[in-house]
């Protein structure tokens, strides 16, 4: 998939967000979930600016799980350390005994007079959660409780 | 939307799927509905609510209310209670923000009193009741501090000044569930909620100015033994839950009995969201302690919250919130476990009762309810869409047909993205400016998505949930001003 990283919402669930995230390579879709996820809570996303940095690491049984642990962090850091955050450089390594992601964040503090929120996402759920090879790469399918 | 075509109907407003309808279903479920309720449920309710009953140690049935609508594992609009020594314990049935709940207050206020100073008055609300992401509370507090509200909930509140000790006698179980411990809370569930202590949050929670118009009492009496005593009286009713430390709490233990339920119980996963743990475990104990340090967090959040509508009201009346008649109706949740004894003689027991999009509505004469409420019922608050107004309602005697349960609020009928697809978030807010209802929201965005189209009726709600012998209507509240979150 040439056009990097993509997403769009769909019209799945009666109370909630849905999004399918693309991307060529695994590091690709999990960047475009991150995205889907800011564009979901932010009014103007690209306006971010990368001023506050974090590095998370974390290790699941499978992909699956491990895009919603991802998810889940960036959602506890923007309530406990009120960040606003999308990933740089990722690596992830997929093991037979579990799949390892090391993502390097970058973003800025919550600043009410400069961010304009469309929602506060409560966390990404296991609801419908898939993570797909397919012929142009991998698909990630996503439930945001709102 | 369809229900399937295997349920019967096993009286006027009870609808059963038998335990064949899918393997491994251990009772049937019921759902509480009249034709039009049950055609607008999604297809997914069946299927969850089947799903709930294949959960080991369920009882009876896994019931929907009449507002049941798809939910994360269980439906919202659940019940199911759980035995306490051969059932489960599930984080989705409980939901992500456990302890949402609703408080009703009334005042002596009429109307043509409020009228005059509405803008300033919501205004005033918007501004002193933080909403939104990213709002911090009112409340400062260290990760000590923090979790003595874990362990006391809304009596901590009162005990800070916030509040009255009648307040609490006017909450489910007095605004503090016993059980609580916060060694079971993670730091990061701590650190995600500290700062948000009185605050109303977002997507479907509100606070709301109401006002009860003679043609919206069904029952005088009632009515009146609830503080709802005169003409054009205007109330406040209000919606949140245990933030973001509530959803912390659920996803570290969902994450937890995943990997448990395969290998330490042997259990299977249907559905992820329907992760769960024996209720004789340690590590469903634990959840059952953490979950109520959530619900405490709940009932001080919204204990803190009075506080500063009581400060509100003050300042723009010029007058002090007691000769205002400021009063709590009552504080209900409707996303808990609880462990309550239900049934009578010799078959009477203690169950673990999910309640999720539910509310507990307790009968005269129930021993937990307070000596005001006594002989009324337990008063039982139904939120509605911003747009059709709510309901105060009542416990019934008989009122047993799911473990003394009753619908929550409208549910949903669509989703947000199609919402936001059909109603602008600007244009509502001028609609319902033109109808004489006030809208101060964070999100004009999430103001389109919680637009009156996207819920199920509420009259039709309330009607039903009292046909079907769960509850009754007491007051019909309409809203004159709205600060969404």
């Amino acid at each position: 998939m040439s056009e990097g990283p993509a997403f769009e919402f769909v019209d799945d669930v009666t109370s909630d967000l849905s999004f399918v995230a693309r991307g060529a390579t695994l590091p690709e879709v999990f960047r475009a979930a991150a995205e889907a996820l800011l564009h979901a809570t932010l009014a103007a996303p690209e306006m971010l600016r990368a001023v506050e940095r974090r590095r998370v690491e974390l290790a699941e049984p499978d992909l699956e799980l491990l895009l919603l642990r991802f998810l889940n962090e960036l959602v506890y850091l923007r309530d406990a350390e009120a960040l606003l955050l999308r990933p740089g450089e990722l690596q992830l390594e997929q093991t037979p005994a579990g799949d390892r992601l090391v993502a390097e964040l970058a973003g800025e503090r919550i600043d009410p007079a400069r961010h304009v929120f469309l929602c506060e996402v409560k966390a990404a759920t296991a609801h419908g959660l898939a993570v797909v090879a397919g012929p142009d790469g991998y698909r990630a399918t996503v439930t945001l409780d709102v | 939307m369809a229900a399937p075509s295997a349920i019967q109907r096993i009286a006027p407003m009870v609808w059963e799927l038998g335990i064949g309808h899918r393997p491994g279903m251990r009772v049937p479920v019921r759902v509480f509905a009249n034709e039009k309720l049950l055609a607008e449920m999604d297809e997914k309710v069946f299927e969850q609510a089947a799903n709930v009953a294949t959960l080991p140690g369920i009882v009876e049935a896994s019931y929907c209310m009449p507002d049941a609508h798809w939910g994360y594992g269980f439906p919202i609009g659940g019940v199911a209670a759980m035995d306490v020594r051969s059932g489960v314990i599930s984080p989705g049935g409980i939901g992500f923000d456990i302890n949402c709940g609703m408080r009703l207050v009334r005042t002596d206020l009429t109307w043509p009193e409020l009228e005059p100073v509405l803008r300033e008055l919501v205004d005033a609300l918007a501004e002193r009741v933080p909403a939104g992401v990213g709002r911090d509370g009112f409340v400062r507090l260290d990760p000590d501090g923090f979790r003595e509200v874990l362990v006391q909930g809304a009596r901590w509140a009162v005990a800070q000044g916030y509040g009255t000790s009648d307040d609490l006698a006017r909450t489910e179980a007095g605004g503090c569930f016993a059980a609580a411990d916060p060694e079971c809370v993670s730091e990061r569930a701590v650190k995600r909620g500290l700062r948000q202590l009185g605050t109303l949050g977002s997507g479907n929670h509100y606070l709301e100015v109401q006002v009860l118009h003679a043609e919206g009492v069904f029952d005088a009496e009632l009515a009146r033994a609830f503080g709802l005593d005169r003409p054009e009286q205007v109330v406040v009713m209000f919606h949140c839950g245990s933030r973001g430390f509530g959803h912390q709490v659920a996803t570290d233990y969902l994450h937890d009995f995943l990997r448990a339920m395969p290998e330490r119980f042997g259990l299977p996963v249907i559905d992820r969201e329907l992760a769960c743990a024996p209720f004789d475990s340690q590590p469903g104990r634990d959840y059952y302690a953490a979950m109520c340090c959530a619900a405490n967090m709940s009932f001080a959040n919204r204990q803190v919250i009075l506080h500063r509508i009581r400060e509100v009201f003050s300042d723009v009346f010029g007058r002090s919130p007691e000769s205002l008649g400021i009063r709590q109706i009552y504080d209900v949740a409707h996303n808990t476990a609880k462990l309550e004894e239900h049934g009578s003689g010799r078959s009477r027991r203690k169950l673990l009762v999910h309640r999720k999009g539910a509310t507990r509505a307790f009968p005269p004469g129930h021993p937990e309810l307070p000596a005001e409420y006594r002989e009324t019922g337990q008063p039982v608050i139904i939120g509605g869409s911003m747009e059709t107004g709510s309901y105060l309602m009542a416990g019934v005697e008989g009122g047993d047909g799911a473990f003394f349960s009753t619908a929550h609020g409208s549910g949903r009928t669509m989703s947000r993205t199609r919402a936001r697809k059909l109603v602008r978030g600007r244009e509502l807010q001028d609609r319902m400016a033109a109808r004489g209802i006030l809208v101060r929201s964070s999100s004009m965005r999430g103001l389109a998505e919680e637009a009156g189209i996207a819920y199920k009726d509420v009259d039709e709600v309330a009607a039903v949930s009292e046909a079907a012998g769960l509850s009754r209507r007491v007051a019909h509240l309409l809203p004159v001003g709205n600060v969404k979150g």
